[in-house]
């Protein structure tokens, strides 16, 4: 399942409903699962994806990440938007507005 | 059976993450290909539902994040709803690995209140006639009313069809039922020979022009489908010169419990008779999966001998399938044979020519006792 549509600042974003997103202790991670498959996801994507929630827009996941790791916002929408690109890509997240 | 999960991406750190529960070997179906054992009357004593939910939290404490429930056939226990549950609440990614047989719209629903996530159903064919010659009971129509009533349900599906001599020149086919179906994933997987499957080796191989030829159907319907549907088909190790990463290693990632309660590093690997597995029954779970010698005895690569122990690709493959380098050269520390490094090499070329050479088209049908199906003309 692959969708080919690239996203807009003002995106809202869901987890795919066939996929389970969540934290795991003993990987120390989070993770997302779907039919016999696993991705373990680094911080910064597994802290995007926890946005995914129907209520934050890629600026917003933005800033929240900028305040986290103090860094400039433009450059952590580039990276997020990328992110979202390739999760929505891959099927993980729906838009939902 | 190679299953969609061998293309995952994660490291399981030492932890068993995939959790393969095998709840009974019975099965409505005698499928030439099983690849459960063939001594099936001496394995009928299995555990109970408070044996299993011990299994499942005992696993869960170890790490395991995916988790299958197999066969047999496992709609056939009547507590599966129940083991989905406790599975489900403790945060495991629930996959159910049926035949159909035995399902109905009420257990179907049941189960997806039960936190079921996933359904993977075998399907033998794209029609009757060679549906029924495979699996040895007429059940077609059956299979096609449940696949499309676990759509109705909403659950993502995987359609599992084991490809061999008898369906392989029905791959088109099989590709348009899938998409009609509307499953996300279809499998077809290439037959591989360890038990009933082994036994039927020579009535089962295509040859490599017909793998070539499927090969390049699923190209094109791959290109003609586009995002709805995603189709694995891996040209099986005998064809390829090298051998499959089995299992991520031998007591890598997978974790197997077998309807008696003797866990395994993979469902195959009960054809090692001179291995005593250890039973949950009366060892800990994870002193079997850390500690016990079984699990230890082919894990990392101190075990390998020559031409894996100076490979380059040792870390890729594994030396490949331990249960096929027991099964075809009788040392389960040999290179893999379907290898073309192996010194036993030999002995997959000469299969793939006895069986491309034989006319036999009888099947030996899985069952208790054995009987054999014959070809309709």
């Amino acid at each position: 399942m692959h969708n080919k549509s690239s996203i807009s600042a003002a995106c809202f974003f869901n987890i795919n409903e066939s996929f389970m997103f969540r934290w795991e202790p003993s990987q120390d991670a989070f993770v997302i699962m779907y039919p016999e498959g696993i991705v373990k996801l680094n911080q910064t994507a597994g802290e995007i994806l926890s946005y995914c929630d129907g209520k934050h827009s890629v600026t917003d996941i933005a800033a929240l990440l900028a305040k986290k790791f103090t860094a400039s916002e433009d450059f952590i929408l580039a990276q997020v938007n990328d992110f979202l690109e390739v999760s929505h890509g891959k099927g993980w997240i729906t838009i939902t507005s | 059976m190679a299953k969609v999960g061998s293309q995952l991406r994660l490291d399981g750190n030492g932890a068993p993450i995939w959790l393969l529960l095998e709840l009974t070997y019975k099965c409505p179906l005698k499928c030439a290909f099983c690849s459960n054992p063939t001594e099936l009357d001496d394995l009928s004593d299995e555990l109970s539902t408070e044996q299993w939910k011990k299994v499942i939290h005992d696993a869960k404490a170890m790490g395991a994040l995916q988790i299958g429930f197999s066969g047999g056939e496992p709609t056939l226990r009547k507590d599966l709803e129940e083991l989905v549950a406790e599975a489900n609440q403790l945060g495991y990614y629930t996959n159910l690995i049926t035949s159909g047989i035995g399902l109905t719209t009420k257990r179907l629903q049941r189960l997806k209140e039960a936190g079921l996530r996933h359904i993977q159903l075998g399907m033998q064919s794209s029609e009757p006639t060679t549906t029924h010659w495979i699996s040895g009971v007429d059940c077609f129509d059956k299979k096609i009313k449940i696949a499309k009533e676990i759509k109705r349900l909403g659950f993502p599906m995987v359609l599992n069809v084991p490809i061999s001599k008898i369906n392989i020149h029905l791959v088109p086919e099989i590709i348009d039922l899938a998409a009609e179906i509307g499953v996300e994933y279809l499998e077809l997987a290439n037959v591989q020979y360890y038990n009933w499957a082994l036994i039927n080796r020579d009535q089962l191989m295509p040859t490599q022009e017909e793998l070539i030829t499927a090969e390049a159907q699923v190209n094109a319907a791959r290109l003609r489908l586009g995002d709805k549907m995603t189709l694995f088909f891996v040209i099986p190790d005998y064809f390829e010169g090298r051998p499959k990463a089995c299992m991520n290693g031998w007591g890598s990632i997978h974790l197997t419990v077998a309807p008696d309660g003797t866990v395994l590093p993979c469902s195959q690997a009960r054809s090692m008779k001179h291995l005593n597995f250890p039973n949950v029954r009366k060892q800990d779970l994870s002193w079997i999966w850390h500690q016990s010698n079984e699990f230890n005895l082919y894990r990392g690569d101190s075990w390998m001998k020559e031409p894996c122990r100076s490979c380059s690709e040792k870390t890729t493959d594994f030396g490949g399938c331990r249960c096929q380098a027991f099964l075809l050269t009788g040392d389960a520390a040999n290179t893999d044979p379907a290898c073309s490094k192996s010194e036993h090499h030999s002995l997959i070329i000469d299969a793939v020519q006895h069986a491309n050479n034989t006319s036999n088209t009888t099947l030996i049908a899985r069952e208790a006792g054995w009987v054999n199906l014959e070809l309709e003309p």
